[in-house]
Parts: C-alpha cells; sequence; structure tokens
C-alpha cells in the first residue's frame, strides 16, 4: 500500500519549539494562520506585526517579513506599510491588553479608515506576558493579580466587547469572533481567517478576526478546565458569530 | 542659478522632501506646522504617493515605523509637544535602524507652551527624548534656503547610517517667506533596502525582521555597541557648521537656527563700529561641531551663546571651550526673541564697554 502523508508542518511555519505555557492556545492559532498562508500561497508577500504581549515572538514561530511593534500600535505600523506594498498581505496578531486597551485608539481607526489589513485579536480575558493583571475584557467577578477580589465593574467597569464595537463603524469589511478553545470551534475558526485573509486579498477592506483563547497559567487553572472555563464563562459574555459579513 | 521660487518655510521644506523622493507622509495636525501636512495632502496623491492623517502622534510615529521598514523615503513633521509624543516611536525606529525624517517646527515649551517660535527642544532633539541609549542626526538649518537643502540631505543622510534624521527648524522659519531654489538629487551610492527591508522576500530568499527587543542581555549589549559605532562614524564624518567673521574676533558669538540669522546683523552692525565679533553657528546639532570651539584662534577671549532657550547648547559650548575661556548665555523664551539690539547690547556688555 502506497503512503500518503496527509498531515504536516506548514511550510510558512518554523521548526522550533514555542515559549508558549502548557494549554495556552496560542500555538493553535500561530498553526492556522500558518496554514492558511501556506494554503492561500502568499507566504513570499505575507508581512506580519507582533506587538508587545506574548505573541511579541509571533515571528519565531512563522516565517514571514515581519514587525515588532510598540505596544498597542501594529494597527498603525500595519496600515502604512500596507499602502506603501499594496500587493502584500499585512496582518496584525494583538492580545487584549494591546489591542483593547492601550491600542485602543488605532484599532479603531485603522478599523474606520478600512484599512485593507487583517487583525487578529487574541482575547483571553488577562494580561499573559506580564503575569496575570486585568484586561479590559476580563470577567465581572473574574480575579487577577490587579483585581485580586475578582472584577468589580463600578471600579473597574465591564468587558468591552471588540466585535460588537467595532462593527459600528461602516467601513469594516468582515468581523468574527471564533475560538479555539476545542476541535469543533478550531475548525471554524481556520475558515474564518481564511475568509478574513481573501478579503484582504480581495481588496475588500479591513477584517478582524476575534479568537478566544485560554491561559491556563494565568487563570490558575489545568488547560482542560480552562477550555471548559472559556465555554461556560467567556462565550455568554463573548458570543461567537460574524458581525459583518463581506460583501 | 535655477528656478527660485517665493515659497512660505513650511511649504519650501514640504517641497524640499518631494523633491529629495520622499512620497510618503504620515502627521497630526499641531500648529505652527500645519502647512507641511496640507501641502503634502495636495501633492503626494497627484505624484502616486500616500499622504495619510494620523489619529494621534502616537499612531504618526508608528505609522512612519511601519513605512520605513519597507525601505522607502518617509517623513513625519509635528512641532513641539507632538515630537514629545512621538519620542517613544522614535526610539523604537532608532532600535530597529529605519531610515525617515522628522521635522520639528519648535514652539514655546513646557507643557501646551505657546504656539511661538522657540528653541528650547535642542536638549530633546540631541539628548534623545526618547528611551534608551540613541542617537538622532539633527540638522539646523539658519534660512528657509537651507532648510530645504538640508531636508534633502536629511534623507540621504538618514539612508546612509539607516537611522531617523531631525531637521530642526523653528516656527519662525516655517512661517516665513523667502526665494528658494531645489537642487537635483539622486540616490547612488546609498544602501540598497531590497537588503534589509520588508517586501523583498522573493527577491532576496529570505524575511525581513524588523525589530528592537533582545531579551538576551549579552545581545541587547552588542546591538548598542553596533549603534554607538555608527554614531561615532557620524560623530567623525557629518559635523557641519559655519564661521562667519571669526578669525580675528575677540568675542565669538555661538547660535544656531533663527538667532545666528539674528546675530549676523548684530555682528555686521557691531563691525561697522569697529567691535571685533564673530559667529561660530553649528548646522549639525548632533553630532556637535566640538573641534572649532576647542581650537578657537588666539584672538578669541570670549564666547557668548544666544538661543531662544533658558540655555540648552551652551551646555555642548562649555563642554568644548572648557575652562579655557569665558562662556556666557542669552536667552529669550515662551516665543520671544533676542533682538539685534540686545545681541548688540550683550556683545558691549560682556567686552565692558
Amino acid at each position: 500500500m502506497k503512503e500518503t502523508k496527509i498531515f504536516e508542518k506548514p511550510k510558512s511555519m518554523i521548526d522550533v519549539t514555542t515559549h508558549y505555557c502548557p494549554g495556552c492556545t496560542h500555538g493553535v492559532a500561530h498553526r492556522l494562520v500558518a496554514e492558511v498562508i501556506d494554503e492561500l500561497g502568499i507566504q513570499e508577500r505575507t508581512v506580519a506585526v507582533a506587538p508587545v504581549g506574548c505573541s511579541v515572538f509571533l515571528y519565531n514561530y512563522i516565517d514571514v517579513d515581519s514587525y515588532e511593534a510598540a505596544h498597542g500600535r501594529a494597527p498603525a505600523v500595519a496600515s502604512a506599510c500596507k499602502r506603501l506594498l499594496p500587493d502584500s498581505v499585512v496582518f496584525s496578531y494583538q492580545g487584549d491588553g494591546d489591542l483593547a486597551s492601550i491600542g485602543m485608539a488605532e484599532i479603531v481607526h485603522a478599523a474606520n479608515r478600512g484599512e485593507k489589513i487583517t487583525v487578529i485579536f487574541i482575547n483571553n480575558a488577562i494580561y499573559g506576558m506580564t503575569g496575570g493583571q486585568m484586561a479590559p475584557t476580563t470577567l465581572v467577578g473574574q480575579k487577577a493579580t490587579t483585581c485580586p477580589l475578582g472584577r468589580d465593574p463600578k471600579l473597574a467597569g465591564y468587558p468591552i466587547r471588540m466585535c460588537e464595537m467595532l462593527a459600528t463603524l461602516q467601513a469594516p469589511a468582515y468581523i468574527t469572533r471564533v475560538s479555539v478553545a476545542k476541535p469543533k470551534y478550531t475548525i471554524k475558526a481556520k475558515e474564518a481567517l481564511k475568509t478574513a485573509f481573501q478579503t484582504q486579498i480581495e481588496g475588500k477592506g479591513f477584517s478582524f478576526v476575534e479568537i478566544l483563547s485560554t491561559c491556563p497559567t494565568n487563570w490558575g487553572m489545568r488547560p482542560v478546565d480552562a477550555t471548559n472555563w472559556l465555554e461556560e464563562h467567556m462565550m455568554p459574555e463573548f458570543p461567537l458569530g460574524v458581525f459583518k459579513t463581506p460583501e | 542659478m535655477g528656478k527660485r521660487f517665493l515659497m512660505k518655510g513650511n511649504e519650501a521644506l514640504a517641497e524640499a522632501a518631494i523633491h529629495a523622493g520622499c512620497k510618503y507622509f504620515f502627521g497630526y495636525p499641531i500648529t505652527p506646522q500645519n502647512e507641511i501636512p496640507e501641502y503634502m495632502s495636495k501633492k503626494l496623491p497627484e505624484i502616486g504617493g500616500v499622504y495619510l492623517q494620523a489619529e494621534s502622534e502616537l499612531a504618526a510615529i508608528n505609522m512612519i515605523f511601519g513605512a520605513a521598514g519597507t525601505g522607502k523615503r518617509v517623513m513625519t513633521s509635528s512641532s513641539s509637544p507632538g515630537i514629545s509624543l512621538m519620542s517613544e516611536g522614535i526610539s523604537y525606529i532608532a532600535g530597529a535602524e529605519l531610515p525617515c525624517v522628522l521635522m520639528n517646527v519648535m514652539r514655546g515649551g513646557p507643557g501646551l507652551g505657546g504656539i511661538l517660535p522657540s528653541q528650547s527642544d535642542y536638549f530633546q532633539a540631541t539628548r534623545g527624548g526618547g528611551h534608551g541609549d540613541y542617537r538622532l542626526l539633527v540638522l539646523a538649518p539658519s534660512t528657509v534656503q537651507e532648510a530645504v537643502d538640508l531636508t534633502m540631505l536629511a534623507f540621504d543622510l538618514a539612508e546612509k547610517y539607516r537611522n531617523p534624521v531631525m531637521v530642526l527648524a523653528d516656527g519662525f522659519m516655517g512661517q516665513m517667506m523667502e526665494a528658494v531654489e531645489f537642487r537635483e538629487t539622486g540616490t547612488e551610492g546609498l544602501p540598497d533596502p531590497a537588503e534589509w527591508a520588508v517586501g523583498y522576500m522573493k527577491q532576496r530568499g529570505s524575511r525581513a525582521l524588523i525589530k528592537s527587543l533582545y531579551l538576551d542581555p549579552e545581545e541587547l549589549e552588542a546591538h548598542n555597541w553596533k549603534l554607538q559605532a555608527k554614531y561615532a562614524k557620524m560623530a567623525e564624518q557629518e559635523k557641519r557648521f559655519e564661521s562667519y567673521m571669526a578669525e580675528d574676533a575677540e568675542i565669538l558669538i555661538a547660535a544656531y537656527g533663527t538667532v545666528a540669522r539674528i546675530a549676523r546683523t548684530a555682528i555686521n552692525e557691531l563691525r561697522g563700529e569697529g567691535v571685533k565679533v564673530g559667529l561660530f553657528r553649528p548646522i549639525t546639532l548632533f553630532p556637535f561641531p566640538y573641534d572649532p570651539l576647542e581650537n578657537l584662534p588666539a584672538s578669541v577671549k570670549q564666547i557668548l551663546t544666544v538661543e531662544m532657550s533658558c540655555g540648552q547648547m551652551v551646555e555642548d559650548v562649555r563642554l568644548a571651550v572648557g575652562k579655557d575661556r569665558p562662556v556666557s548665555m542669552y536667552g529669550r523664551v515662551g516665543g520671544m526673541t533676542p533682538s539685534v539690539d540686545e545681541i548688540k547690547d550683550q556683545v558691549r556688555k560682556a567686552l565692558g564697554r
């Protein structure tokens, strides 16, 4: 019987061990991005922008032209790069502290200008790299090192829903929220990433994929418990779905 | 002589950048430099370039980071408070060794300060502004024509050293009108961006990585020494200054930019009265031309530094002159300007006349 290889590491993924914690879903999201880059055949014209956060080392794992951006500023870096190199495929890959806190102005205005870039937004409801502080997406009651008694909305407001907020803007072409917590979600997440990149390649405008992700280390949970917690607690607050569909 | 145009300083700066091959501008409105982005917003789309008004100076400088990473000629302009906001991004650009041109049309500070001309950002321009051990190449024009010439030079120097270059002008230069001409330019002998910029992966066979993070301290130290070697080369090769009537001077006025121009008129008038006074005008503020002040003619007995600041460049003048000769300082600030008469009085006072 002839052997057929049906599964391998994506070509655009660098063959190294990642620095991510056990059970972290960054690795899954990275792989999906690399698979989509391979399937679309765009490795040599893709540009990644990785800002401050756990994913700043994205460029150690995905083999494409890359920028390391200042905290929150990736959409500004990506906007300019894409305007100067219109044939390239430019994406930023940002965490929730980066995108929804310090970088709120840059993401809103890049979306509002309808920049032909793709933004991948990893929402794990906490600051990962700095060690588990409260994020703008931290759930009410969820404990973090800077809200040890749980997030109190009287003091810290409520979790920000980025997809819903950006969907109020006229310019963005594609806005969706997916997850990679379990395989049934991961399959849809890959489809969303592919749609997002295609939206950009076809010149339709700004595309935004929020990926609900786990951070077992800073949540203080075992990886399996973390995936269940995401389903039970994050999904009701951040419902999966498509908020804007490319025309 | 080529064709001459009567232009407002800010517009001449913008046109000089276009003449130098800059087709990409990112910025945010702030007085007194608004004619630069306004000019760019009209002209750049006509030549297939990009003008983009950022949502803030923070975004603008990070757009410059993204644009400069493609190896194309890019610039932004701002004024003092806006440059403060950009300083973090300038540090990243210096750390990642990206070429770009920054214009600071200085106004009075601190804080919101005022909108009138000033030179109070000398420290910020020459000592950093942002965090970390980095240097900008800083060019200080004294006339609108020189602002044009130095802007065009700035793009070449930025590419030669892969370093941000700042053109440090002031509100006078931005707002006054003068006749200017634009020289022809080329990019022969400058490094090819295909060697390092994004967008050349296919051609190069490997990807580009634009970064400034080195978590390994040995690597970060090596990166710093590499940058320092570059700054040392700039200090060796790029110092520029002008002397005026300095050979037989008893007293030398040290001034740059608009103040040097006012001082020149004062010197002409004082010379008419028989006062032996000359001018030392740095054109590059980093690298500062220390050598001529370290080796002054024997006739020079003292130095008077005049600035539109409370005394910033005077620290470099004192570093160069040492204790051999007295160095005094006269400054007007907040948008106030030293007049010709005030400078003449200061010279007479210094000479005890």
